[in-house]
C-alpha cells in the first residue's frame, strides 16, 4: 500500500453511528428481531387504535352465538354471541399494558433497592439482600398467585402483585452490576471533588449498569404477559367482565371442541405477542452482548 | 461438607419459617374476613360471631398465631372452613403425590424432547436441524402452558380419544392407568421446560466439541456415536444439571397451572380453589407445602453439585 492511501484512509472520518442505527441495522439483518417487530408493532397499532378499529362493542351479545369466522365476524362469536376480534383488542390493551407497567414498576422498585443495596453496603445491603433472597427461592408465578391471594383480584392487584413478583431479578442485576462498578477509578475521582451518593449512583453508577437491566427487562415484559394471561384463566386476573386473553380462553374451553376458533385465536394472540417479544430480546442480548438471566 | 450441609439446613428452616409468618399476617391484614364474605348473604351477624369463635378469630393475632405455628408444626394444618370441613392435613396429603407425579413426568418427558434436541442442533450446527430446534425453543418458550394443555385435550383425548381428558388415577389403581391419565399434563408442562433444556444442551455441546480432548478422542478415530454419548454429553449436562433446582421451580409453576386445566385436585388447584373460596387454612397450608417443596429441592440440587462434578468442593 502505498503511503498516500495509507493517509488517505487515516484521512477519512471514521464511520460512526449511533446505537439506534446499529441496532436497527442488526434488526435489519436478523431475520428473527425483524419478524418479532412486525409481528409485535401489529399488536401495538391493534392496541392504540383499538376503539376504531373494533367492528363491534366487545360485551354486545347477539344471535349469531357460536359462528365461525366470516366477512361479518373476521375471528368468529363466543357462545354469547360476541365478536372475537373485538374481544381480542381488548384484550391486546390490557396484556401490553400489564407487561408494560409491571416491568415499569419492577425496574424502578428493583433497580433501586439493588442501587442502594450495592452502593451502601453493610447493613442496608444486609436487610435488602436478606428479603430478595428470601423471594429469589420461588418463582415468580407462584409468588404472584401468593400475592394475589392476599390482596384479591383486579386489574391493580394483579399489576401491583406481578410487579412484586419481579422486584428480585432486577434487584439483583443491579446490585451485581453496581458492585463491580463501584471500584472503578472514576467512582473514585467523583467522590474525591465531593459528588454527593445519590448522584453518583445516579449519574455515575445506572448509566454503566443499563445494558443487562434493559435486557432483563425486555424478557420480564414477556414472562408479565404470561403470567397476567395465567392469572387470568385461573379466575384470579382482571374483573370477570374485562375480556383478557386468558379469561375467553378460560371462558370458552367447554365451547372449545365444537368451536375452535374459539380455542385457536385468543392463544395464538398470548403466543405471537410472548414469542416477538423473545425474538426481540435475543437480538438485544446479542447486540448488548449480556449473559442470559433467568425469568420464570 | 458436614458443615456447608448444616447451615445450608438452617437456612432452609428459617426461610420456611419467614415465609409461614409472612403468608400469615398478610392474609390477616388485608381486610375482609371469609366469614362475612360467605354470610353476607344471610346477613345473620351472630352466626359470623359464632364461626369467628369457633375457628379462634376473635383472638388477639399473635395467640392465633401462636397456635396456629405450633399446630403447624405438629402438622396439624386445621380444617377447611368451606364445604365439607375436612382437614387440611388429609387434602395435603391426597394433592402432593398428583403435583409431585405431573412434576416428576414432566421432567422426564422434557429430558426425552431435549436431549436428543439438542444433541442434533450441535452437531448439525447452522443446517435445517439446528434452525428447527431453535424455532421449536422459542415456540416452547412462548407457547403459555394453559393453551396447549387445552390444545392437547381437544385433539388427543376429545377428538380421538387416545388418552382420558381429565382426572387423575392413583398409582394403586394400576400404572397405566395412572401413567394415561398423567402424560397430557405432563406434556402440557414439559413442553417449556424442554424448550430451555434443549438450547442448553446445545449451547454446552457447542463448547465441549471445541474441546482439546474431544480432538484426542477425534484423532483415535472413535466411532461418532461413541464420542458423542460417552464424552460429549455427560459434559454437555453439567450446566443442565445446575439448572435442575430452577426447572423444578418451573415444573411446579407449570403445574399448578395445568392441574386446572385437567380438573387434577393436586396442589395447585387446592392453592387455586382455595383462594377463589377464601378459605385461608387451606390457602396457608398450600402455600407452605408448596413452598418446602421449592426451598428443599433447591438444598437437595446444591448438594447433588459435588457429586456430579466433582471439582466443586464446599468447604473452602
Amino acid at each position: 500500500m502505498t503511503q498516500e492511501a495509507v493517509l488517505d484512509r487515516a484521512g477519512a472520518a471514521p464511520r460512526r453511528s449511533s446505537g439506534w442505527a446499529r441496532f436497527a441495522s442488526l434488526i435489519l439483518a436478523d431475520k428473527k428481531a425483524l419478524v418479532g417487530l412486525v409481528i409485535l408493532s401489529l399488536f401495538v397499532v391493534a392496541a392504540v387504535l383499538g376503539p376504531v378499529l373494533s367492528p363491534y362493542d366487545p360485551n354486545a351479545m347477539d344471535f349469531d352465538m357460536i359462528v365461525g369466522p366470516s366477512w361479518t365476524h373476521p375471528l368468529g362469536t363466543d357462545d354469547l354471541g360476541r365478536d372475537l376480534l373485538s374481544r381480542l383488542i381488548v384484550g391486546t390493551q390490557i396484556s401490553l399494558f400489564v407487561g408494560v407497567s409491571t416491568v415499569a414498576i419492577a425496574l424502578v422498585l428493583g433497580v433501586g433497592l439493588g442501587v442502594l443495596a450495592g452502593y451502601l453496603g453493610g447493613w442496608v445491603d444486609h436487610v435488602i439482600m436478606r428479603y430478595i433472597d428470601l423471594q429469589w427461592a420461588f418463582p415468580n408465578f407462584i409468588i404472584a398467585v401468593y400475592l394475589v391471594a392476599v390482596l384479591g383480584t383486579g386489574l391493580v392487584n394483579v399489576i401491583v402483585a406481578i410487579s412484586l413478583a419481579f422486584v428480585d431479578d432486577f434487584a439483583r442485576i443491579a446490585r451485581s452490576m453496581v458492585l463491580s462498578i463501584k471500584e472503578e477509578q472514576y467512582i473514585a475521582a467523583a467522590r474525591t471533588v465531593g459528588v454527593s451518593d445519590f448522584r453518583i449512583m445516579w449519574r455515575h453508577i445506572l448509566p454503566n449498569a443499563t445494558a443487562p437491566i434493559i435486557v432483563q427487562a425486555t424478557v420480564s415484559v414477556s414472562y408479565a404477559i404470561l403470567g397476567e394471561a395465567s392469572l387470568s384463566f385461573l379466575g384470579l386476573g382482571v374483573e370477570a367482565a374485562t375480556p383478557t386473553w386468558g379469561l375467553i380462553l378460560s371462558e370458552s374451553r367447554s365451547f372449545i371442541s365444537r368451536a375452535w376458533w374459539l380455542g385457536i385465536f385468543p392463544g395464538l394472540a398470548i403466543m405471537l405477542t410472548v414469542l416477538s417479544i423473545n425474538f426481540l430480546g435475543d437480538a438485544l442480548r446479542d447486540f448488548l452482548d449480556v449473559r442470559e438471566g433467568r425469568g420464570i | 461438607m458436614s458443615g456447608y450441609l448444616l447451615r445450608r439446613s438452617i437456612g432452609a428452616l428459617i426461610v420456611m419459617w419467614a415465609v409461614a409468618t409472612l403468608v400469615f399476617f398478610m392474609l390477616r391484614i388485608v381486610p375482609g374476613d371469609p366469614f362475612a364474605a360467605m354470610m353476607a348473604d344471610a346477613g345473620d351477624m351472630e352466626a359470623v360471631e359464632a364461626l369467628r369463635r369457633k375457628f379462634g378469630l376473635d383472638q388477639p393475632m399473635y395467640i392465633q398465631y401462636l397456635k396456629w405455628f405450633s399446630n403447624a408444626l405438629q402438622g396439624d394444618f386445621g380444617t377447611s372452613i368451606y364445604g365439607a370441613r375436612v382437614p387440611v392435613q388429609q387434602l395435603l396429603l391426597e394433592a402432593i403425590p398428583r403435583t409431585l407425579s405431573i412434576a416428576g413426568l414432566s421432567f422426564i418427558i422434557a429430558l426425552i424432547i431435549a436431549v436428543p434436541a439438542g444433541l442434533i442442533a450441535a452437531t448439525k450446527r447452522n443446517t435445517g436441524w439446528d434452525h428447527g430446534v431453535t424455532l421449536f425453543a422459542f415456540l416452547g418458550l412462548s407457547m403459555p402452558d394453559f393453551w396447549l394443555a387445552i390444545l392437547l385435550i381437544v385433539f388427543l383425548a376429545v377428538n380421538i380419544s387416545w388418552l382420558p381428558a381429565i382426572g387423575y388415577e392413583p398409582l394403586s389403581a394400576g400404572f397405566w392407568p395412572w401413567l394415561s391419565h398423567l402424560i397430557l399434563p405432563a406434556i402440557a408442562v414439559g413442553t417449556g421446560f424442554a424448550a430451555i433444556i434443549a438450547r442448553m444442551i446445545r449451547s454446552a455441546m457447542l463448547e465441549v466439541l471445541k474441546t482439546d480432548y474431544m480432538r484426542v478422542a477425534r484423532a483415535k478415530g472413535l466411532k461418532q456415536s461413541t464420542l458423542m454419548i460417552y464424552h460429549a454429553l455427560p459434559n454437555a449436562l453439567i450446566p443442565v444439571v445446575t439448572v435442575i433446582g430452577i426447572a423444578f421451580a418451573l415444573l411446579m409453576s407449570g403445574a399448578v397451572v395445568v392441574e386446572n386445566v385437567f380438573s387434577i385436585k393436586g396442589l395447585g388447584r387446592l392453592l387455586i380453589q382455595g383462594i377463589l373460596n377464601r378459605d385461608y387454612p387451606v390457602v396457608q397450608g398450600a402455600i407452605l407445602v408448596v413452598s418446602a417443596i421449592f426451598v428443599f429441592s433447591n438444598l437437595l440440587v446444591d448438594m447433588l453439585y459435588g457429586v456430579i462434578d466433582p471439582r466443586i468442593r464446599y468447604d473452602s
